[in-house]
């Protein structure tokens, strides 16, 4: 076998294994003196995925992706960006990342932050995808203003186009939307939404859990440096609800609509949890039963948990787990 | 990004921060007033009829020396207060986490702000000391004997006190790092001066004072070597010998290599700790 039969064949190796995850970490942990902010959180973002970092405040969020970046040193675990170990400054050359906290060296243009970010990452960006980058956030016409002179809105535009001016294959972003008004918060669900297309991974932190709902196909719950819950949309949001307009409802009735599932009742309406096994007959055999027993059915529509009602679920279970000590900031 | 690359990125980025924020015209405009000033003061002293030349070059050395020590006033105190907000100012306010997260090292950026500063400092020495010079040789026709060693020690001062203000700034607030910085050059420069007259009173405890405080921080040793360099050679004699030493803008003997070495080692220390507290640090 000959030397260069040898690099063809590992080359035909490494060209037919899976693409390495945009995110990898595993048992990262962090405390900042007696407090444990992350205490060893473990997950993966797959190229063109968007992943959501949800939970309440002083959860971690906001430290595990410093420590994914770099700007914080963990005390424990290990994390690899786009197959590069986390901590190697040359992990970050194709990702971009928009702080929490968004500041831009005021003292100079739109224009210069992003040909200094450019510089910066080493990636070659003609002059005019920058301009472009400027013009996808809305501020083709600032470009040569002063950053010291822009609103909060317009900076954290500003960061989004920091983000994306090199191309990036991973875009990290920290609460994108805090002071964007709502068409801004609509531009950044788009900017998105293109990202993933075009097969880049996302990790997005937000507290518009409406945000996260729309754009995200994983999503991350964290709570008090844990992971208290993560899956996809689907998983996480699996159970499903109807409800029901009835009158005429007798102890018989309600009593059938108990045996389907946990029953809430405001007025006339009976909001039904249905299990989370259910093949698809629960309702119409809900109905005919119902329709049977006396009761006179107005109206039946089939609605699902929100996101939001899933979260507080789940860090309302984790609390009464911890023996409800009611400890959450 | 190659190191070199990311150094010569920030240190521009710093010096364009320094004129972007007017720094540099506030210096300028400080360094003319400076200027115009001696400039009448020594032509006033030069039109001072009955002084012997050699009465005439120990006027001209210790005010030359009084006003060079002012420009290092000026390069001390603007290096000090740039260095302290490049630095914890940023890091405070949050624009290094977007410029850090990029694939920089941290010493490159440390690296690259640190020189910056160099530039503007040893810069504004170069040209505020040589505009003097030239000011002093017209007015009173007096040439230092050593004009680039006297400018390169007082740029080696502003380097020391820039080193000491950025070593501050990764462990304490902006400002407070510029105040203790400051602060610590007048402290060390007052040392100095009592172990000036400790040294020509004879009293070794009181002498040993300035010895320490210029080993300590070594801004105090090398403005002396600067003076020495400013000053006429025989300015000394015509103070009267070795009591010169109590006198704090003439100095009576030039610095030892070994010194000057030390300087070298204390600048690298402190910058290898505050690279080695900013390497560390959680942002």
């Amino acid at each position: 076998m000959t030397a260069a039969t040898v690099v063809h064949e590992v080359a035909d190796l490494v060209a037919g294994l899976p693409p390495t995850p945009a995110i990898w970490c595993s048992g990262l942990r962090k405390r900042y003196g007696r407090h444990q902010a992350v205490d060893g959180i473990s997950f993966e973002v797959q190229r063109g995925d968007v992943v959501g970092l949800l939970g309440p405040n002083g959860a971690g969020k906001t430290t595990v992706i410093k420590m994914l970046l770099g700007l914080v040193r963990p005390d424990a675990g290990e994390a690899m960006l786009l197959g590069r170990p986390a901590a190697e400054p040359s992990a970050r050359s194709r990702v971009g990342y928009l702080p929490e906290l968004f500041r831009y060296q005021p003292w100079l243009s739109a224009a210069e932050v992003l040909a200094l970010h450019v510089r910066l990452s080493g990636v070659a960006v003609p002059a005019s995808d920058q301009r472009e980058r400027l013009a996808l956030v809305g501020l083709a016409e600032r470009a040569g203003d002063r950053v010291g002179g822009f609103s909060k809105g317009m900076q954290q535009r500003l960061g989004l186009a920091v983000a994306l001016v090199t191309g990036p294959e991973l875009v990290v972003l920290d609460e994108p939307t805090s002071a964007l008004d709502p068409v801004g918060r609509v531009d950044v669900r788009d900017i998105v939404l293109a990202l993933k297309a075009q097969g880049v991974g996302v990790l997005l932190n937000s507290h518009l859990i409406g945000e996260v709902e729309r754009v995200c196909d994983r999503v991350i719950i964290l709570d008090r440096g844990r992971v208290a819950a993560s899956g996809t949309l689907a998983e996480l949001l699996g159970q499903r609800e109807v409800r029901v307009h009835l009158t005429a409802a007798t102890s018989a009735v309600e009593a059938r609509l108990a045996a389907a599932g946990r029953v809430d009742r405001i007025g006339d309406w009976f909001t039904v949890a249905l299990p989370p096994d259910d093949d698809g007959s629960a309702v119409p055999d809900l109905v005919r039963d119902l329709v049977t027993l006396g009761a006179r059915v107005h109206a039946v529509e089939p609605a699902r948990i929100s996101l939001e009602e899933r979260l507080l679920g789940i860090l309302r279970a984790a609390d009464s787990d911890r023996g409800g000590d009611g400890g959450r900031p | 990004m190659s190191s070199v690359r990311t150094v010569l990125t920030i240190a521009a980025l710093t010096l364009r921060e320094a004129v972007r924020r007017r720094v540099v015209l506030a210096l300028a405009g400080l360094t003319l007033v400076m200027l115009v000033f001696s400039g009448w003061g020594f032509s006033r002293l030069a039109d001072e009829s009955g002084l012997t030349s050699g009465q005439t070059r120990l006027t001209a050395s210790i005010v030359l020396n009084l006003v060079m020590f002012g420009f290092s006033l000026i390069a001390a105190l603007g290096t000090a207060f740039l260095a302290g907000p490049t630095l914890a100012g940023e890091t405070e306010s949050g624009i290094a986490l977007a410029v850090l997260a990029r694939p920089i090292r941290r010493s490159d950026f440390l690296l690259g702000k640190w020189l910056g500063l160099v530039a503007f400092g040893c810069g504004f020495v170069v040209l505020a000391g040589l505009s003097e010079l030239i000011v002093v040789q017209v007015t009173m026709d007096y040439w230092p004997p050593q004009p680039a060693v006297a400018l390169a020690h007082v740029a080696a001062q502003t380097i020391v006190l820039l080193t000491l203000a950025m070593l501050l700034s990764t462990a304490i607030s902006p400002m407070a790092s510029g105040v203790v910085a400051v602060g610590l050059f007048g402290a060390t420069w007052i040392a100095g001066v009592v172990g000036g007259i400790g040294a020509s009173l004879d009293n070794d405890a009181v002498a040993r004072v300035g010895t320490i405080s210029r080993m300590v921080l070594p801004t105090d040793g090398l403005w002396r070597g600067a003076m020495h360099a400013f000053q006429d050679p025989s300015a000394i004699v015509e103070f009267g010998g070795s009591e010169a030493g109590g006198f704090p803008f003439l100095s009576t003997a030039p610095l030892t290599t070994a010194y000057l070495l030390w300087a070298v080692v204390w600048v690298v220390m402190a910058w290898a700790l505050a690279a080695n507290s900013f390497v560390r640090r959680d942002l």
